[in-house]
């Protein structure tokens, strides 16, 4: 909760494109309620990097690649009441989860020693501890914490978004009309 | 491509009459003589038969039996279901890799042999038990399995393995197999004494319609265990408008802990295509298939040769008991290591020589069953029925049994138990007197109808035997007061995972995600919540998949749930911080430690 009362909404893209926070930005002149809903806090909407306190609500985009994906996800956790997977990637992996029949050693070399646009004569792969660490494989959020609702979609619609959103700022159960949950 | 490929592709599909829907003889045919079917193979048969070399690679890819690359000339194939493993098939697998230095799934450096797992084959009253090529070998035990390996070393021919010959028909210079009946009770329709003949006989003297009223008034059904009434699948397929009509007989008896088909067919074959010929008469079919499960091709043989006996004695072929109108006559077409061909209409498929996928029903086999005419599938057990309804009436029949099940039913019964074997019991008896029979009466949880069937807890042990309490196609395994129920259908979820077709979401997928939370539940890494997610995901796939496999799949999953509620509460926590237990991080970025050369700092902090 801010200090102006207003609940606290967080957001994070962990491995995925960011296609779902553009379709967050969809929601267009909506976006203006929803300022006067809610104050934004740890987001690439508005750039705070930590968290400044107790969220209502999380929305999580993309699946966890690497330990830095996990920390975060952690973090968001802890800081969150409820914990949205927004799109296909935090829900199953998805795109990213492609590499997850590949050995992880393919991976690296194919990024930091054999890919066609890749120069490295020392064929070392970096160790900066700034380069976080990949995971064995991609893995969908609800297999690291605890996931209260899911948005399908790649990405979910801004309608379905903002309904999802709404309804939960509202204290309303979110029930979604199949309209807006196919995708076909 | 080699010119000696292209003439014996020709020279097989030539023996199969070049017939596309005889595509699984032809390609069983060429694996065995080529040893595999490789691309060109494919390619080969492909340009014979007329049709798509995916069509050939699909069939190939699908059957266990099938391989697409090279392997030995021999294969061993050890069954690794639970029930062998209870009686030390990992022992077991541990000599043969051993002795043979390499893992399951590989052949040897000198292509002499293979070495591979197999679901249920069929003798878990006598395993653990494998194939060498078709011959079967029984109550391994690792120095069996060194002196398997050393003997094919020395002589490369796996029939000279069997050194002891079972009991009953399996000593026939046919089948000469080492494995045993072990019938254990004779019960009077199934294993009693027969006229051969007379059955045929007394059904070709009454009409086709009086023949299926009898099936009827005995109340017969299908002992497969769908039980669906075998007299009303007749009528359908009698009225139903398409020419020519098929009796096929389902014999792949697949589902985990069933080998009562196999005794049947071992001792008592006659009864088998009797019933077959009184159902051709019945409907109106001039042709039945016998569909045996690869696994059994040990007993071919011999059932060619009952077949050839049959015909000579006018059982069997061209006018049948001198009856110039009716002519029925069976061809036997061998699986190859399927289990969804048990389902039938998959089993239908497999027959039109295609891979072994379900299709949709309805319109159900009897309206449209094989090349879309009506057709009759019934199981070898109901078969063998029909012949004992006819020889002595239904008012016999339906003497024995219960109420709304009326007769005897065939059980397999294995696992923890001191009599395991084959059992003709009367329908209706309690589970406690089967366990008696058997010598089971310890036990802690009974599977009752196989893999896809349902987990009995000891409080229930009163219930009976029967198509409205507990249906079963035969199979009881008895699981001792030491056995982990969960780890049981934990196997069983593996089972359904390796034999799903893979054509529907639910089946494919779903099962898969039910092991893997059942495992992390056994792991001590579940939640309450868990469970819910369980229930919720098994109820899913029994609801949504496409055919009977996954229809019962997650069956394991949903009796366990509801008969052992104490075992799963007892190994799932309660989460509070909303983390996940089993996932574990220091676990997943391990190999990115290693190839990096770094250690993480969030994994270990």
């Amino acid at each position: 909760m801010s200090q102006n009362g207003k609940p606290k909404v967080a957001t994070t893209s962990l491995a995925g494109c960011f296609g779902c926070h553009m379709s967050l930005l969809d929601i267009d002149d909506r976006i203006l309620k929803l300022v006067e809903l809610v104050d934004f806090d740890k987001s690439p909407v508005d750039d705070i990097k930590e968290f400044t306190g107790r969220c209502a609500v999380g929305l999580i985009e993309g699946g966890c690649c690497n330990e830095e994906n996990v920390r975060v996800l952690r973090d968001f956790r802890a800081h969150c009441d409820i914990l949205i997977a927004v799109g296909d990637c935090a829900t199953m992996g998805g795109i990213p989860a492609l590499r997850n029949n590949i050995p992880l050693q393919e991976c690296y070399d194919e990024a930091y020693r054999n890919g066609p646009t890749v120069y490295n004569p020392s064929g070392r792969i970096p160790d900066d501890p700034e380069l976080p660490l990949l995971l064995n494989r991609v893995y969908p959020i609800q297999e690291v914490v605890k996931i209260d609702y899911f948005l399908p979609g790649c990405p979910p619609p801004a309608d379905t978004l903002w309904a999802a959103l709404t309804a939960l700022l509202g204290n309303q159960p979110v029930q979604l009309p199949y309209g807006l949950l196919k995708y076909d | 491509m080699s010119a000696s490929l292209e003439a014996t592709t020709r020279e097989v599909c030539a023996a199969c009459g070049r017939d596309r829907t005889r595509l699984m003889d032809i390609v069983r045919t060429l694996q065995e003589r080529l040893g595999y079917i490789g691309g060109d193979t494919a390619a080969a048969l492909a340009r014979e038969l007329g049709i798509h070399r995916v069509e050939v690679e699909s069939m190939v890819s699908f059957y266990a039996f099938l391989s697409h690359r090279p392997q030995g000339r021999i294969v061993i194939r050890l069954c690794n279901d639970y029930l062998d493993r209870m009686l030390g098939a990992d022992e077991v697998a541990a000599a043969f890799e051993a002795e043979l230095g390499i893992r399951f799934g590989q052949t040897t450096p000198d292509g002499a042999i293979t070495l591979q797992h197999v679901p249920c084959i069929g003798m878990c009253d006598q395993g653990p038990a494998a194939l060498v090529n078709d011959v079967v070998v029984t109550e391994l035990s690792s120095d069996a399995a060194r002196r398997i390996v050393r003997e094919l070393r020395k002589h490369g021919d796996p029939a000279r393995l069997v050194t002891r010959l079972g009991d009953g028909n399996n000593a026939h210079p046919l089948v000469r197999a080492m494995v045993n009946n072990n019938i254990r009770r004779r019960g009077p329709v199934i294993f009693s004494p027969m006229v051969r003949g007379e059955a045929i006989r007394k059904a070709l003297a009454i009409t086709p319609a009086e023949v299926i009223r009898a099936v009827k008034t005995a109340r017969l059904r299908g002992r497969g265990g769908a039980g669906f009434p075998t007299g009303m699948k007749w009528e359908f397929a009698r009225a139903a408008a398409g020419e020519p009509k098929y009796v096929v007989c389902n014999a792949d008896e697949g589902e985990p802990g069933t080998f009562k088909d196999r005794v049947i067919l071992t001792e008592l074959p006659d009864r088998v295509f009797a019933g077959m010929t009184i159902a051709g008469y019945a409907i109106g079919a001039a042709e039945g298939v016998l569909y045996l499960r690869g696994e059994y091709a040990y007993l071919r043989k011999y059932l060619e040769d009952v077949l050839a006996r049959r015909r000579a004695d006018g059982l069997l072929g061209q006018q049948i008991c001198g009856r110039s109108d009716f002519s029925f006559d069976i061809r036997i077409q061998m699986g190859a290591g399927a289990y969804v061909c048990g389902e039938e209409t998959a089993l239908l498929s497999s027959c039109e020589g295609l891979r072994g996928d379900p299709k949709n029903r309805p319109p159900f086999p009897a309206q449209k069953g094989l090349f879309g005419r009506p057709t009759v599938v019934n199981n070898v057990e109901t078969l063998a029925c029909v012949t004992k309804i006819l020889e002595e009436g239904p008012a016999t029949f339906c003497e024995l049994g219960s109420q709304g099940s009326p007769g005897t039913k065939v059980l397999s019964i294995s696992g923890d138990c001191r009599s395991p074997g084959v059992f003709e019991v009367p329908f209706g008896i309690k589970l406690s007197e089967v366990l008696a029979l058997a010598g089971g009466e310890d036990a802690l949880a009974v599977q009752v109808g196989g893999a896809s069937g349902q987990m009995v807890a000891r409080e229930e042990f009163d219930r009976t035997i029967c198509y409205d309490d507990l249906a079963t196609g035969g199979s009881i395994m008895v699981f001792g007061p030491d056995r982990n129920v969960l780890e049981i259908a934990e196997s069983f979820l593996d089972f359904f995972i390796e034999e799903s077709c893979g054509y529907c979401t639910p089946c494919r997928v779903g099962n898969v995600l039910l092991k893997e939370r059942l495992h992390r539940i056994n792991a001590g890494q579940g939640e309450s919540a868990d469970l819910d997610y369980l229930q919720d995901l098994a109820q899913t796939v029994k609801t949504m998949s496409r055919c009977g496999l996954g229809q019962t799949s997650a069956n394991p999953v949903l009796t366990t749930l509801k008969n052992f509620r104490v075992t799963y509460n007892a190994l799932v926590r309660k989460r509070t911080n909303g983390l996940v237990p089993a996932f574990d991080l220091a676990a997943a970025v391990g190999a990115a430690e290693a190839l990096v050369g770094r250690k993480s700092e969030h994994a270990h902090a």
